[in-house]
């Protein structure tokens, strides 16, 4: 017998921040599989599928070899020597995502999910996306594996991320838009979730966050640790050091829980995340689930989510489609509660200001999504102070948001 | 003390007929049409209701019930009003057995012990969460055994005999079958294929077995009672709540005239079925 798992029990310090989920895809209270008996077969086959590749020498070296020359890795660990002037504080470094083939961290889980689909004998993805990102790097694992790939994707966010758009239609992907709900992640997940439960025997779910039923956040995590693993080794090379901080933005969470996995047990080293607030936390308008939420269960997890008074999901928002989430991944969560990470907020218009620091000082144009990062890298670097190190990780390139981006500026192009 | 359901299963067993389950959501379009609604399921034929409540994010359910679930929650339904909803019925009928469904969000906000209190208090005789399965299923289930309240299982077309006897375990009242992979209200079942997997459920459970999830007409709901000890019917009846709106008739009557139909074709199965 299981313990039961609600009520929660009070969180206690594990020795092993790195052990975790449980036997039953638990992160403390977190995680769980909330999912209609019809997915539980599936995904309690997903779990053995994937356990099995961990220990096969020839899955990982596909994957290993896939990550090489098809997405560029490693990615580079770059100085940023003009924001760390700037700020005047710790040395600033960016985990250089933003070059990977696709643009962003998105495509490392991809890879390695594709494999799985393709090693499980699944014929037909599919997938949800909010910026588009995820979506994209699912058309290429699909182009590049010949399978047929649908995309979920709110009808707003289709709206604003169009170049993306048509990205997946060029790679073959079909994109549904959604108009349930507020026509947004949240809803693009439900409708991925109902293709799914009916299409039981020939569809793979790949999702894109570090969220959904267990093993979809251990195993998004798995696949995305490769960015703090290489973080690690490079740093170890450039400083002799491990960072004072490591800094990402989080929605669902995947590039985050990929950079901080291998730091977890690093007493040293502090984990931040930032979550998007919006028009500001004081206002019901944003998407710090952490910040502004409290737990509840949404697709498949137990997570901080954000609710209403009665338990129904409310809409988030925020300027990059990316982190417009309700929920954030199980691990987040209770990474938060057991007091390992902290998880700090931003601005839709501190994101701006930090979207064009980033351009004018450093010739890079971060996604929208990683410009929530940057914008608390001021705070963080002064903290740790001069002589400290930083490594923020730089997930996604902005060419995606540059319309999104003049439109706030009051320009047109 | 015996339950509602085991009662109301014995009757029918008695009478060699399956039960008509009639699906609404509490609050659809609004809470005094809903009553109405619900007051007047048993003269309709419903032997067996289930009480929708609505959550922003119904993952296992197709547009009717998506639909019918943003009306009530647009006319400010909460879980707490669905409560007052069934304690209200329950002033004119102590043997309907009343079915609540929906997804855990809801009860996790209220917390299971106080939400299965409550629940028992109005006459609410059996809980199906949509989201809840087994392995995530204990906590509430020992609020509702607390209660005095069935923790309905679902089994579906996936569940093979290794994961039977998993879905089973501490369940009561009935077993639903859902009848096809998807979502509400999508697919037809196929009452042959159903067939054996009610027998199958039955024999492991030793507890009658409802169909649901692909019945929308009185000639499916006639062929699946044939076979099953409950057929359930949702989703059409919440088209009909949207049509009547749309048209702008009495939904009341639009959505009893369908119970009725549909009733009929399920007292009249088994009969109609045998050899003249």
């Amino acid at each position: 017998m299981n313990a039961p798992t609600h009520p929660p029990a009070p969180p206690a310090t594990p020795n092993d921040f790195a052990a975790y989920p449980d036997a039953n895809g638990r992160f403390g209270q977190f995680g769980g599989r909330y999912v209609a008996e019809t997915l539980m077969p599936l995904v309690l086959d997903l779990e053995a599928a994937y356990l099995a590749t961990k220990e096969d020498a020839a899955f990982q070296a596909e994957l290993n070899g896939l990550l090489t020359h098809y997405v560029g890795r490693p990615s580079p660990l770059y100085f940023a020597e003009r924001l760390t002037d700037h700020f005047g504080g710790a040395k600033i470094y960016f985990k250089r995502e933003d070059l990977n083939h696709t643009g962003a961290h998105k495509i490392n889980n991809c890879i390695g999910q594709i494999l799985l689909a393709r090693r499980m004998g699944k014929t037909r993805i599919i997938a949800e996306t909010g910026a588009g990102q995820h979506g994209v790097a699912t058309a290429t694992v699909c182009a590049r594996f010949g399978l047929p790939c649908v995309v979920y994707m709110g009808a707003v966010d289709v709206a604003r991320q169009r170049p993306n758009v048509f990205r997946m239609n060029l790679l073959g992907a079909e994109v549904t838009p959604v108009t349930s709900g507020a026509s947004t992640l949240k809803d693009a997940m439900n409708e991925a979730l109902r293709d799914w439960v009916t299409n039981v025997e020939d569809t793979y779910y790949l999702i894109g966050s570090a969220a959904g039923p267990h093993p979809y956040p251990m195993m998004v995590r798995d696949f995305q640790a490769v960015m703090g693993r290489e973080i690690r080794e490079q740093i170890l090379e450039a400083e002799g050091r491990l960072p004072d901080a490591v800094v990402a933005c989080v929605g669902g969470g995947s590039n985050a829980i990929g950079t901080f996995h291998p730091f977890l047990n690093d007493e040293s080293v502090r984990i931040i995340g930032v979550e998007a607030a919006g028009d500001g936390m004081g206002t019901d308008r944003h998407a710090a689930a952490i910040n502004g939420g409290r737990p509840g269960v949404l697709h498949g997890n137990k997570t901080y989510l954000l609710q209403d008074a009665e338990g129904q999901i409310t809409e988030a928002h925020s300027i990059s489609a990316g982190l417009d989430y309700p929920g954030i991944g199980p691990e987040h969560s209770w990474l938060h509660d057991v007091g390992r990470a902290q998880y700090l907020t931003c601005t839709d218009t501190e994101a701006l200001d930090a979207f064009k620091l980033c351009a004018e000082l450093e010739g890079i144009i971060p996604a929208l999504e990683s410009s929530h990062a940057i914008a608390r890298l001021p705070d963080i670097a002064r903290d740790v102070g001069k002589g400290g190190v930083v490594v923020m990780n730089l997930s996604g390139r902005g060419d995606k948001d540059v319309a999104t981006v003049a439109d706030h500026l009051g320009r047109t192009i | 003390m015996k339950s509602r359901i085991d009662a109301r299963f014995a009757a029918l067993k008695a009478e060699d007929r399956a039960a008509f389950v009639a699906y609404v959501m509490a609050g659809d379009p609004n809470r005094a049409t809903a009553l109405e609604i619900l007051k007047g399921l048993p003269a309709a034929g419903a032997d067996l209701i289930e009480l929708g409540f609505p959550f922003s994010d119904p993952m296992a359910e197709g547009p009717p019930i998506q639909k019918a679930a943003q009306r009530a929650l647009k006319d400010g339904m909460t879980l707490k009003g669905v409560l007052d909803l069934a304690a209200e019925f329950r002033q004119g009928d102590d043997t309907t057995p009343l079915i609540m469904m929906g997804y855990l969000n809801p009860l996790v906000t209220w917390g299971f012990e106080a939400f299965a209190q409550a629940a028992a208090q109005a006459g609410i005789d059996g809980l199906i969460i949509v989201d809840c399965p087994p392995e995530e299923a204990d906590p509430l289930a020992d609020a509702l055994d607390a209660a005095d309240i069935s923790l309905i299982r679902l089994a579906t077309p996936t569940t093979d005999d290794k994961r039977l006897p998993v879905v089973l375990r501490r369940t009561s009242g009935f077993v639903y079958y859902v009848s096809v992979t998807g979502v509400t209200g999508a697919k037809e079942a196929d009452a042959e294929a159903v067939r054996p997997a009610v027998a199958r459920i039955r024999a492991a459970s030793g507890l009658p077995v409802a169909v649901g999830f692909g019945i929308r007409t009185p000639e499916r709901a006639g062929a699946i009672a044939q076979v099953a000890d409950a057929a359930v019917v949702g989703s059409a009846l919440v088209d009909e709540v949207a049509e009547a709106l749309e048209r702008n008739e009495d939904v009341t009557a639009r959505v009893l005239s369908k119970v009725e139909s549909l009733a009929k074709a399920v007292r009249s199965a088994r009969t109609a079925a045998l050899p003249a």
